[in-house]
């Protein structure tokens, strides 16, 4: 089979391997700090990926998920003291759930309503995460720290295992995301964008197979949330706002939707650009406006995608494709 | 038989089909023939529960389908091509055709496996075997030539193992050569498969050639129905239809 799982797993295993040796012989803090950042970003527009290029489905309220997975986490460790094995998989749990409900509402809607309605929920949460003052600690965020107890000998407030910890949450989920669009379930998914209607009267339940969706897609973004509240140690308004939503469709748009690496590239890009416009001009904002503009008007599509057109024409793979036939 | 009874549908107050009574007998091959506007790709629509008629029932072997779900009428065992070929673009042949079988068998939903699932892979090459296709099975659908992607259209048909198969213009928009060699496929299809053909088409020469009987609509009512022999001369379809331009599209 092209993909088996266990090529995923293996190739996996190297990435995490390479990913945990770099830093002993590559000591920079800018770097594991970056990387951090990244697996959080990452596993979070490849997660919005998952709907966008696979499901044909734009959220604009991607966010929420981020936002929640970060604000229940550090919620469930201030406040009531389990481990943070525990939290974290109650924070899937709870992020799975509100998906749930919020995708039964949305996903039968079409395009432009779809994007609306996400953005719509994204607020709503927002508004809940600045009002309810005594649970959230409203604009001010969650502060005092993210209490970050050992477990199995791991101490996550330490910054090196904490990005040992983020490598391993990005390359597993990574692999089970691409196991899903991989897998049956995820070429239906495909059908559905292509041609709903058809994959409808082929017996596809539209319905259900867009709501899976969009259930896996919100507990991946929750995992990009938690790995930013451990990060930072807190969590902020910042993370549940459309804002946030914006970045997970900038970097999807940036990286391109046609490569299931695409977002990760994607993700790159931003934090590189993040980092050194901010570094050189106060014009953050239209700096990186341009950029995108560039990126939207000169390759019409995203690096990857445009990486793989290029690939697909190149003189080398049309003649090895005239051979093959 | 798939039976019509007093079948009407309006869009807008306008009627689109009205008061249509058809019989189409168990493994007959008919051509449903008529102007543009006459309504024919939406009696498609009605008996395959596209559109919910305004009244009357569409009848197959004694079970009333008005009113079922898509999914249901295809179920019992109707399925339909499209007039403009409805497929996947970014799917090659070879996995649209294991994407559709999967679905058709429920598989839809695996999640902890790997596509394509290996006992759908089988049924999938039959039918492209069926019409032809194997030898496009790695080209994308988008790329395919438009006979091509009439003909995956009707292999997504087949998939669903229907009893009646009805084909919306299998061979619009198609040069001389293409069309004979898609009309060949269909009767062999036909003619293999045992099932109940409907099929709308313009080209006059095709449809006396292969049909074995005809059903002529024209403002969404019935101004025909018989063999070959018989539409050939009855002048009212003379009159209204085959007059203009040596029978050919009007
Ligand atoms: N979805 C629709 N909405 C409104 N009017 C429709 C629709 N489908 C068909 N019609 C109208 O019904 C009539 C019959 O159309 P159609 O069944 O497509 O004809 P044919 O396939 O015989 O060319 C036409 O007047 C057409 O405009
Ligand atoms: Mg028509």
């Amino acid at each position: 089979m092209r993909h088996s799982f266990r090529r995923d797993m293996i190739i996996g295993a190297i990435a995490v391997t390479a990913l945990v040796l770099l830093p002993l012989v590559w000591p920079n803090k800018a770097f594991i700090d970056f990387t951090i950042r990244g697996a959080s970003f990452a596993l979070f527009a490849t997660s919005l990926n998952l709907l966008v290029g696979y499901g044909g489905m734009v959220s604009f309220g991607h966010g929420m998920f981020f936002g929640l997975g970060a604000y229940s986490f550090g919620l469930l460790m201030q406040r009531t003291g389990m481990s943070i094995p525990a939290a974290f998989a109650l924070t899937i749990v709870v992020t799975a759930a509100v998906a749930l409900a919020v995708g039964a509402i949305c996903v039968r809607l079409k395009e432009i309503y779809f994007a609306f309605l996400t953005l719509a929920f994204q607020m709503f949460l927002y508004s809940l995460v600045i009002l309810w003052v005594p649970l959230t600690g409203g604009d001010q965020g969650l502060r005092g720290g993210i209490p970050r107890p050992s477990f199995l000998g791991i101490d996550l407030a330490d910054q090196r295992q904490l990005y040992i910890a983020s490598c391993v949450l990005l390359v597993g989920g990574l692999i089970l995301m691409h196991h899903i669009v991989e897998s049956p379930f995820g070429y239906t998914l495909r059908m559905i964008r292509d041609n709903a209607t058809r994959a409808a009267f082929l017996g596809v339940e539209v319905f259900r197979i867009k709501l899976v969706a969009f259930v896996l897609a919100g507990i991946f973004g929750g995992i990009g949330g938690v790995i930013m509240s451990l990060f930072v140690s807190g969590a902020y308004p910042e993370f549940a706002n459309w804002t946030m939503s914006g970045e997970a469709v900038f970097i999807v748009m940036l990286g391109g939707i046609s490569t299931f690496f695409g977002p990760v590239v994607g993700t790159v890009i931003l934090l590189l650009l993040n980092d050194v416009v901010t570094r050189f001009t106060e014009y953050y904002g239209l700096t990186l406006g341009a950029i995108i503009l560039l990126f939207a008007l000169g390759l019409r599509r995203g690096l990857t995608d445009f990486l793989l057109d290029y690939w697909r024409r190149s003189p080398w793979v049309l003649a090895a494709a005239k051979r093959g036939r | 038989m798939l039976t019509i009874e007093r079948l009407s549908k309006s869009f807008d107050g306008i009627a689109a089909i009205s008061d249509v009574t058809l019989e189409f007998p168990t493994g007959s091959l008919t051509a449903v023939i008529g102007p543009n506007g006459a309504g024919k790709t939406t009696l498609f629509n009605l008996i395959s529960g596209a559109f919910k008629a305004d009244a009357g029932r569409v009848m197959l072997d004694g079970i009333d389908l008005v009113g079922l779900a898509r999914a249901e009428i295809v179920r019992c065992g109707i399925a339909r091509a499209f007039q403009v070929a409805s497929i996947f673009p970014s799917f090659t042949v070879e996995e649209t055709l294991n994407a559709a079988v999967q679905a058709h068998r429920g598989r839809a939903a695996v999640l902890d496996r790997r596509f394509p699932l290996a006992e759908c892979c089988e049924r999938a090459h039959e039918v492209m075997d069926m019409l032809g296709l194997a030898k496009e099975a790695d080209t994308l659908s988008a790329r395919l030539s438009h006979g091509d992607q009439k003909l995956l259209d009707v292999a997504l048909a087949l998939v669903l193992q229907p009893r009646v198969l009805l084909l919306d213009e299998p061979t619009a928009g198609m040069g001389p050569d293409e069309r004979w060699q898609m009309i060949e496929r269909v009767y062999r299809l036909w003619e293999r498969e045992k099932m109940t053909v409907v099929f709308i088409e313009h080209d006059m020469d095709i449809v006396f050639k292969i049909a074995n009987s005809i059903r002529v609509l024209c403002y969404g009512r019935v101004l025909a129905e018989g063999t070959p022999d018989q539409i050939r001369g009855n002048a009212d379809v003379i009159a209204a239809y085959l007059g203009t331009e040596d029978g050919a599209n009007p």
